[in-house]
């Protein structure tokens, strides 16, 4: 279930003063399973590659392949391709518009033919895989808090059965308990249904935490593809492209300058203090050693 | 993509007809659209071009833009002039089955074009040529003498620029909306009309919702910026008339006077 | 006593049935009490639903409270006939940059302020010109606010308060729909207007980013404040914050969490400069 771009090439308002070019030769391959990762800056084009990944964009020149088919193709059925390709986007209020949270939910899977019935079923599912209670199925959508929404809206996508799953800022508006919560439901989905996961965020730190692989847009092409390790390693060119590394990557930079032999490229507060306290312990029974040595003479 | 819609068609130059008070404008197209009608010969006609001509070219407007106004109402157009041709009774110039057109007919479909034509370019160059919101400043102060009847003129020439400010955000939430829901499948263009009508909900609903909130938030910033209605306001940009207001007033009269005058003398 | 004061201050939200009966209270602001000095900087902590935007819209007399009494520079809001003669005295930014520009153009949306104040024109002009100075808009004066980013958005917006001339300037959340970059211009606007223009700045929030450089932090939760101190003295009690859904930046989780494995190093670490030091003397 693989998604193949081949010299992809996106221009809003060709021929006029506003042309802007949003994307620049785009090369990616997205094979099954992964867990991927996508950061940029406002307008660096990221927001329009996830378009295209589920056909809402069509390309101005170039390809891109699902399972080695070319979706633009005369009698392609980009219907389907909506549904194994979910995009969730970034306002859950943009979508919810049923008067109860089920119905809601049920609206992808009815649009793909199935019976209320079936389709209730693979809300039910969809909504207890985002850690939505099954007391507040009746709620309408309208009064549930921005964390359930948010909830409700991946739910909707979930239902239809996507092969891929691609959140646009997932956790934006999120108090911090609420986002820890949305990134660890999503990454239990990703564990529970094997499917693979496109994350879009600004947050370094979260992308840190979660992803096997990030993908940095700017200016319309992809800089950096590679794992979340090594590309924060190149934080100093990221900070040109106004973004930035975890805030422990320059923690452990900063010690490594003064004399800690940490290592500098831990991302996550986990990995930083495994690291430091292995060094600190290291030093310690040097330090013991050297003690020791004196008390010998 | 919906937002490519323009609105507003503000053409942004440095002309006379730019500077003037919106109010002369606003007055100026009002005394077009009465000689208009006041004209109803070609001497009159012609007269009515020129007018027309030499105030496109003192707006720096390019032709094409003021001509693209009239595509909007290329279909009414048509409408009238078939309708004018094979509607009036007179002299039968052509004859098909029950269909006839007279000579009648056709002079009155000619000078019922020229009069949409003249009508859609003339409001064009005012609109082109004034801001939406000197356009509501404009129409305020000119109506403020309706406030006496309990007009709410304020209120009113408030909504608009509300209105004008919000149109092209609801139009790309509108963008937005569609998308989100196609990506779960919705058709926006399939079946009937009854269909079709049922198929707009998931975008209308999230849309009204959006709109509410919107108005909501911006009542409440709007308290917070000490809004209390229109009176004891004063204006950041009040409208005041310079010389090349009183000179374009004189203009307008000299030519209204001409439409009187072609209209009393029959020509 | 300071520029803005709560006493006891309690506010239920009404539920109404269809008849128009009150069918269900609901309180969103409990027993808080506020006293904040001219030219602080105070920032109010607390997770979504904490009650703290309900607050904000009390400290400039969008609410009125239910119990309590709330001074706004020494008037009492429930006691003042026209609430926009306090709202001039603390202005108001909110989370959305959308739905709080009413201008057409940059320029005009600064103004309105002073129009709705009555001020005359030429002095609308002084002031349109100095608030976009202060808030470095001046470059896009001319522009349609649907044009800028969120944070020249949000810059927009302070400027449209600091054209009021207010005391206090109580902002909503004001960085929670905008971009890293966005937020971080925001926020340099918001510190320099306190630094240079010695304005009381009231910042709400639930990024934890934000408040380090604040003189004074407020954590609300359940609709009542629970925790009050400087930045160092509430970022030294992680425990305590996680337990009202808010979490710490990582520099002081990390020294949290090395503390805790028996590394000697102080709570309440919030810099990456005060952790080197501190592990590398």
């Amino acid at each position: 279930m693989s998604i193949e771009l081949k010299n992809v090439m996106y221009t809003y308002s060709p021929g006029t003063s506003y042309e802007i070019h949003a994307l620049k030769d785009i090369d990616l391959n997205i094979p099954d399973g992964q867990f991927i990762g996508v950061i940029g800056h406002t307008g660096s084009g990221k927001s329009t590659l996830i378009q295209h990944l589920n056909a809402l964009i069509r390309p101005t020149s170039g390809t891109i392949l699902y399972n080695g088919e070319d979706i633009w193709a005369d009698k392609y059925d980009r219907k389907t391709l909506r549904s194994e390709v979910g995009l969730v986007f970034q306002y859950p209020e943009h979508q919810l518009f049923e008067s109860d949270v089920l119905s809601d939910v049920c609206f992808g899977p009815m649009n793909q033919g199935k019976t209320r019935e079936e389709a209730e079923a693979e809300a039910r599912k969809a909504l207890s895989q985002v850690g939505f209670k099954e007391k507040n199925y009746g709620k309408s959508p309208f009064e549930l808090s921005g964390g359930q929404k948010k909830r409700v809206a991946i739910a909707g996508v979930l239902a239809m059965n996507p092969k891929i799953l691609i959140l646009d800022e997932p956790t934006a508006g999120l108090d911090p308990k609420g986002r820890d919560d949305i990134l660890d439901q999503i990454a239990e989905l990703h564990a529970a249904r094997g499917i693979t996961i496109i994350l879009v965020s600004h947050s370094m730190e979260d992308i840190a935490k979660y992803v096997e692989r990030l993908i940095v847009m700017n200016h319309g092409e992809t800089v950096f593809d590679d794992t979340p390790k090594a590309v924060f390693s190149h934080y100093k060119e990221l900070e040109t492209m106004g973004l930035a590394a975890p805030q422990i990557t320059y923690i452990m930079h900063a010690l490594k300058e003064h004399g800690l032999d940490v290592d500098a490229d831990a991302t996550t507060v986990e990995e930083a203090k495994r690291s430091i306290l292995a060094v600190l312990n290291e030093n310690k029974s040097a330090l013991l050693k050297a003690e020791g040595g004196c008390l010998d003479d | 993509m919906i937002r490519d819609i323009t609105l507003g068609q503000y053409y942004p130059a440095d002309s006379i007809l730019h500077r003037l008070d919106p109010r002369t404008k606003l007055s100026g197209t009002l005394a077009f659209i009465i000689s208009v009608f006041l004209f109803h010969t070609f001497p009159g006609y012609a007269v009515a071009t020129v007018f027309l001509a030499v105030m496109i070219k003192i707006s720096k407007v390019p032709v094409k833009f003021i001509f693209k106004g009239l595509k909007a109402i290329l279909m009414i157009l048509m409408i009238t002039v078939v309708f004018n041709m094979v509607l009036t009774p007179g002299q039968i110039l052509w004859k098909w089955g029950f269909l006839k057109i007279t000579r009648e007919g056709v002079d009155l479909a000619v000078r019922m074009a020229i009069r949409l034509i003249y009508l859609v370019i003339g409001s064009s160059i005012m609109t082109l040529t004034t801001t939406p919101n000197q356009l509501t400043d404009g129409l305020e102060k000119s109506l403020r003498p309706l406030n006496k009847i309990h007009v709410p003129v304020h209120e009113i020439s408030m909504m608009m620029s509300i209105a004008l400010r919000f149109i092209p955000i609801l139009l790309e939430e509108t963008d937005k909306i569609m998308k989100a829901q196609i990506a779960r499948g919705a058709a926006f263009e399939n079946g009937n009309l009854i269909q079709k009508a049922k198929n707009m909900i998931p975008l209308l609903v999230p849309l009204f919702i959006s709109a509410f909130r919107r108005a909501n938030d911006l009542a409440m910033a709007m308290e917070a910026r000490c809004y209390h209605g229109g009176d004891h306001r004063t204006q950041m940009k009040p409208l005041k008339y310079a010389a090349r207001d009183r000179i374009a007033y004189c203009i307008l009269a000299g030519y209204l006077a001409i439409g009187i005058a072609f209209r009393v003398m029959g020509i | 006593m300071g520029i803005i004061k709560a006493f006891k201050l309690g506010f239920d939200y009404l539920k109404y049935d269809e008849d128009g009966n009150v069918q269900d209270t609901q309180r969103a602001v409990n027993d808080v009490n506020l006293d904040i000095e001219a030219g602080e900087f105070v920032a109010i902590l607390g997770h979504n639903g904490s009650g703290k935007s309900t607050l904000a819209k009390h400290l400039n007399a969008l609410l009125l409270p239910t119990e309590g009494t709330l001074w706004i520079d020494d008037t009492v809001t429930s006691q003042e006939p026209e609430l926009w003669k306090l709202r001039q005295k603390a202005g108001m930014v909110f989370q959305n940059p959308d739905n709080q520009i009413i201008g057409t153009v940059v320029e005009e949306d600064v103004g309105f302020g002073p129009e709705n104040m009555g001020v005359p024109t030429e002095k609308i002009w002084k002031r349109v010109d100095e608030s976009l100075q202060k808030t470095g808009m001046t470059a896009y004066r001319h522009h349609s606010p649907n044009k800028l980013s969120g944070g020249q958005k949000q810059r927009v917006a302070i400027a449209g308060v600091m054209a009021m001339r207010p005391k206090c300037i109580v902002l909503d959340e004001p960085t929670a729909m905008l971009d890293p970059n966005g937020r971080r211009e925001v926020l340099e606007a918001v510190k320099e207007l306190n630094r240079q223009e010695s304005v009381t700045v009231i910042l709400i929030t639930h990024y934890m980013e934000e408040v380090i450089h604040a003189d004074r932090v407020y954590v609300m939760d359940g609709g009542s404040i629970v925790m009050e101190g400087t930045p160092k003295e509430i970022f030294s009690k992680v425990d305590t914050l996680k337990h009202y859904r808010l979490d710490v930046p990582q520099v002081t989780l990390l020294a949290h969490e090395l503390r805790k494995s028996g590394v000697d190093i102080p709570e309440g670490i919030l810099t990456t400069e005060e952790l080197v030091s501190a592990l590398c003397q």
